[in-house]
């Protein structure tokens, strides 16, 4: 098994990205701090999907000479994939930012805890 | 009497049925357990005078009221006026936040460990024998020059026959900046407290040097190298890296420095916000159109009539070149539109 591991060491490096990514998500309190760990966990599945569409000693899909040939190119898929990522990605940072800076206009702070507290205690009075 | 119900507002399983009912939760649990105590100094004093009122068995209920006294005291005492420490301090918050970040990390470190035992059975990295490399990829590389005249492989497999994926991410692109507008913008023609107040907090170069001559300078220079590089990129998607997404992040970002040198009022009369929106609806109407009409046509296949060329021309290859220009444009309008509402809530 770990000798696998060694031989896919982009797909354990993207996973390991992912969990470290995800555990900012779960422990920070800081909501800036929040969205890194969720670009975190986007660079790792782009890295993941990146690693799969690669093929050793292949170019990447630009037809040179016209060669059309299978065996010259890496695959093509994956990339598409990763763009449509990053896209999606940019989005849901922009709009996560956008609900970031109304929230610390309203509490002035960025502390979620905080935040929450101040929610409570509006809705109380 | 009395002291039994005092202790049932404190006990714990109270608290947990609170908790359960959800009319409260942890984070506010430790206000509630501070304000109690108070109440039972109010109670304590009461029953105080009720017992001196009484006589005889005053003595053990005195005692007994100021060992439930201190206690409550040294609580309040230990909670200051401040809002911050309130929800800090407290050893049941304390705990129950140690917990969580064991539990979190346990939780984080069971993920990885199962991400890491699939990858330890996933197929060899870079073997071109991995079942993902089928026969979606090789008919794209095989075919792909041949049917949509685009060189650069994956441009012809986003832009022809994936096209309506592309469409929906400029579509989320627009409907991205479309919902930070909704939720950042300034409504300057309505003047009342609050906008001017967030109108005067957004106004954040007050302190800086106006025209700051490095940065100008520098932009006279880089400016237009940006923006031509940016054309030739969404120009080029077809035959080289590049295409309308990475294109149009460099046009975006040209704009953005063009607009930090030079302040709102010039870079206004070159672009501002219905240049934006005229760009954008007509950029995406047109890629609409253009793929949309093989729906009236049975849906079977989204071929254009335009001749292909030759490959290898900047003339060729279709519809490929013009759907570029309009994700670029898109992808330009929405970075732009992005800096600004973030800067200052407008554009």
């Amino acid at each position: 098994m770990a000798a696998h591991l060694i031989y896919n060491i982009e797909e354990t490096v993207a996973v390991i990205l992912f969990g470290i990514g995800f555990t900012m998500l779960l422990l920070h309190q800081n909501l800036i701090k929040k969205i890194m760990g969720m670009n975190i966990m986007d660079t790792a599945v782009y890295l993941f999907l990146a690693s799969k569409g690669y093929i050793k000693g292949r170019m990447v899909p630009i037809v040179v000479d016209g060669i059309t040939d299978v065996s010259a190119y890496i695959n093509p898929v994956p990339s598409g994939l990763v763009l449509t990522g990053i896209v999606v990605s940019v989005s849901t940072t922009a709009l996560m930012l956008a609900l970031t800076i109304r929230l610390y206009e309203r509490y002035h702070s960025l502390d979620l805890d905080e935040i929450l507290m101040r929610a409570k205690k509006e809705e109380k009075s | 009497m009395s002291r039994r119900k005092d202790n049932y507002e404190n006990s714990r399983w109270l608290k947990f049925k609170r908790w359960v009912d959800g009319e409260t939760d942890t984070l506010t649990a430790e206000r509630m357990e501070s304000a109690a105590p108070e109440e039972k100094i109010g109670s304590g004093k009461i029953r105080k005078e009720a017992a001196e009122a009484g006589g005889k068995e005053t003595t053990e209920e005195n005692t007994d009221s100021k060992a439930v006294e201190m206690p409550a005291v040294s609580l309040s005492e230990k909670r200051p006026g401040d809002f911050e420490p309130a929800f800090r301090g407290g050893r049941g918050i304390r705990m129950y936040n140690r917990f969580y970040q064991i539990m979190s990390i346990l939780l984080c470190l069971s993920i990885i460990f199962v991400l890491l035992w699939t990858i330890a059975y996933l197929p060899i990295f870079g073997n071109a024998g991995n079942p993902d490399n089928n026969e979606v990829s090789a008919r794209y590389i095989e075919q792909g020059l041949k049917e949509t005249g685009a060189v650069n492989i994956v441009t012809g497999m986003i832009l022809d026959y994936r096209a309506f994926d592309t469409f929906g991410e400029s579509c989320v692109l627009f409907i991205a900046s479309c919902c930070v507008l909704v939720l950042l913008r300034i409504d300057s023609d309505s003047q009342d407290e609050r906008t001017k107040k967030r109108l005067e907090e957004s106004n954040d170069r007050l302190f800086e040097p106006k025209n700051d001559i490095i940065l100008q300078k520098c932009a006279c220079v880089l400016v237009p190298v940006i923006l031509v590089f940016g054309i030739y990129i969404v120009l080029n998607g077809h035959l080289s890296p590049g295409g309308g997404f990475s294109g149009g992040a460099v046009l975006g970002s040209g704009l953005i420095l063009y607009l930090n040198a030079f302040g709102f009022e010039k870079t206004e009369k070159l672009f501002h916000e219905r240049i934006y929106r005229r760009i954008t609806v007509c950029a995406l109407t047109f890629y609409c159109l253009a793929k949309s009409y093989s729906f009236f046509t049975g849906a079977n296949h989204l071929e254009s009539g335009i001749p292909l060329g030759t490959p290898g021309a900047i003339l060729s290859s279709g519809l490929i070149l013009p759907l570029n220009i309009c994700v670029g444009l898109v992808v330009a309008c929405t970075m732009y539109a992005f800096y600004t509402l973030f800067r200052k809530g407008g554009m």
